[in-house]
């Protein structure tokens, strides 16, 4: 019986397993040196195109690959196995601007970016988060104000993965309606971006400040209704917060992998360090925590294929990401300690994979605010502030 | 007119796995994890390139196997051959290369071809021997272990590199050609190809379906038979030479006795 596959239709399992021996083969030997370059060789995003990787869910009309959402799950847990800043780009860019144009857009501007951000000629950032405002989205500050036919938009935001990459901006703006979503090339002018340096983890990836200086933008960027920007970015949301659980599981489960061929490598009083109970510990329950997380996330991603919205996923796909970010923090410091002194070096993954992981219960929704969702959907009472 | 490619290909024991032979001294296929052979992976890939350049082409691949075979039918699908045909009967069990390269031939005929591509051997057997036995059943040329390989009005040409020289040779079709882990790096099935996949037709044979008795293939039509097998010893820790002088002579005198040097 394939345990690791059970539940897996053949095409999910030949996507899972196709995925893996990209990642083995092209992403996972280069991390360690896109991490002390703190940057991603640009390359990786072509071949992501070309293989699908930025198309997956997406209609076959604009270019995309008509695979379900477990699917999607399983490459982004590998991409995640592989390298968390490599999976932070698809995460972002796919996850959650070209599935949110997908599923928002009118018919031109799905033309007008779904090929390009599905092919990889193109990346997209997601720009929500301010300097001023984190969990608390919705008092979001950059301001959109109309000006005949076009939108002129004046703010700033922050922590904005793909930022200094992305040809095309998803951003969030108050105007008199309340927030609305714009699609705002990055090309426009008004507009910079200046990457972010001396990130804990996430190093590969380009985290940038977006700075809006009179940016003007025609209605036609304007994407769904005036003042309906912020159910939008929930949505968008909600399913980012699959993909951030899949991202999770991955790094948890290269952790884990790293440990257990350490453990019956390294010696100590005559034997292998998975001789000793303490060690066994430490790796038993990583394992169970990371099946566990695994779980979670599945299960979340087929209600979305079983039909279910954004809306109706959202606590569970909130419970996947708190699961998950926080069994990755874990367990990549309980397999750390499994390395001794050696994981401390970077010649071994398992330093890289604490850091990478460290910011999962930090972002997309702290850990507390995803507790606070799903203890709103619990009670009918929102804590949230 | 379409330029119809047969690759003939294989599903082996995956070599990371647990290897072993069964009862009756055949390569145990059962309950192994498997996958298409690596060195025909480069076999479709130099195919896809030859069907790119065509006006018109159309590639079947061909596998001789148990049910879990059509696993690599399945990744040659995915990496873009059209269709598939999978021969599958229980007289097959234990057939050897010269049985083998009879099924494959009588298939490949059934199902038309102008171009045989096939991998230099198999990543199990390992005999090399099935392209060169399967033309002269066919009664066509064979062009074998080519780096390179091309097909022009209506005739195939390829470079096949040895140890001293290269040579350049060419072949009117229809012809056999098999190809080397040297000929380009085989592409990854991106995943629209996975999910086209499962719509491309996989048909199904068995020996009747070729006209083969079943006394022709199997143990019992070989013309070879294991006597007996022996699991290679596991490895010794090596011996260290420590140099004070005399080294070079040590290791000399030890490669003499292992008949290296």
């Amino acid at each position: 019986m394939d345990t690791r596959n059970f539940g897996l239709t053949e095409t999910q399992r030949d996507i899972k397993a196709m995925a893996a021996e990209f990642v083995d083969t092209e992403i996972a030997p280069h991390a360690r040196d896109w991490d002390r370059a703190e940057q991603v060789d640009a390359v990786v995003v072509k071949r992501l195109g070309e293989l699908g990787f930025l198309g997956l869910t997406i209609p076959e009309e604009y270019g995309g690959v008509d695979a379900d959402m477990l699917s999607c799950t399983l490459v982004t847990e590998e991409l995640g196995r592989g390298d968390s800043s490599v999976r932070g780009i698809v995460s972002v860019s796919l996850g959650l601007v070209t599935k949110t144009i997908a599923a928002h857009g009118t018919e031109e501007q799905k033309q007008q970016w779904l090929p390009r951000l599905v092919s990889g000629e193109a990346l997209g950032c997601f720009a929500l988060t301010e300097p001023g405002t984190g969990s608390d989205a919705g008092a979001l500050a950059t301001r959109a104000v109309r000006d005949g036919g076009d939108w002129v938009i004046n703010g700033s935001k922050m922590f904005i993965t793909n930022g200094t990459w992305a040809k095309v901006a998803l951003t969030f703006a108050r105007t008199d309606e309340g927030v609305t979503a714009f699609l705002v090339p990055t090309d426009t002018p008004g507009f910079s971006a200046t990457e972010i340096h001396g990130k804990l983890g996430l190093r590969g990836q380009a985290t940038a400040e977006l700075a809006y200086d009179s940016v003007r933008v025609p209605d036609s960027a304007r994407l769904g209704r005036a003042g309906k920007g912020m159910g939008i970015a929930l949505g968008a949301l909600s399913r980012g917060r699959i993909s951030v659980a899949a991202g999770a599981v991955g790094v948890a489960q290269a952790s884990l992998d790293a440990a257990l061929r350490y453990s019956t490598d390294r010696t100590q009083f005559g034997k292998p360090i998975a001789s000793f109970q303490l060690v066994q510990e430490l790796l038993a329950d990583s394992a169970v925590d990371v099946r566990a997380s695994r779980l979670l996330t599945h299960q979340a991603a087929r209600m979305a294929d079983a039909g279910a919205s954004p809306k109706e996923y959202a606590t569970d796909a909130s419970i996947a990401k708190y699961h998950a970010s926080e069994t990755a923090v874990r367990v990549s410091n309980n397999c750390l300690q499994v390395f001794g002194g050696y994981g401390f070096i970077d010649e071994y993954p398992v330093g890289k994979y604490v850091r990478d992981a460290r910011v999962l219960t930090l972002y997309e929704g702290t850990s507390q605010v995803q507790k606070l969702i799903i203890g709103r959907a619990l009670t009918g009472v929102d804590a949230m502030a | 007119m379409s330029l119809r490619i047969a690759v003939t290909v294989k599903y082996v024991p995956d070599a990371t796995g647990d290897r072993h032979f069964a009862e009756d001294l055949t390569v145990d296929r059962d309950d192994v994890d498997g996958l298409l052979s690596e060195l025909d992976e480069y076999a479709v890939e130099q195919a896809l390139q030859i069907a790119d350049e065509a006006d018109d082409a159309e590639i079947t691949v061909l596998t001789v196997g148990p049910e879990d075979a059509k696993d690599a039918l399945r990744k040659a699908l995915s990496m873009g051959a059209d269709k598939a045909i999978h021969v599958e009967d229980d007289d097959l069990h234990g057939t050897d290369a010269i049985g083998t390269s009879l099924v494959l031939a009588k298939a490949i005929e059934k199902a038309g071809y102008d171009l045989v591509v096939s991998g230099m051997a198999s990543t199990d057997g390992t005999m090399g021997v099935l392209s060169a036995l399967v033309a002269e059943r066919l009664g066509v040329p064979q062009v074998t272990l080519l780096s390179e390989v091309s097909v022009e009005d209506g005739v195939v040409r390829g470079r096949r590199d040895g140890d001293t020289a290269s040579e350049q040779l060419q072949a009117q079709l229809p012809a056999v050609v098999s190809v080397t882990d040297q000929s380009g790096e085989a592409r990854y099935p991106s995943f629209k190809g996975i999910m086209a996949a499962k719509k491309k037709p996989v048909e199904s044979w068995d020996l009747s379906d070729l006209d083969i008795e079943s006394d022709e293939v199997g143990l019992e039509g070989s013309w070879t038979a294991v006597d007996s097998a022996a699991e290679r010893p596991a490895r010794t820790a090596g011996t260290i030479v420590k140099d004070e002088g005399e080294g070079g002579k040590q290791l000399a005198a030890f490669l003499a006795e292992r008949k290296f040097v």
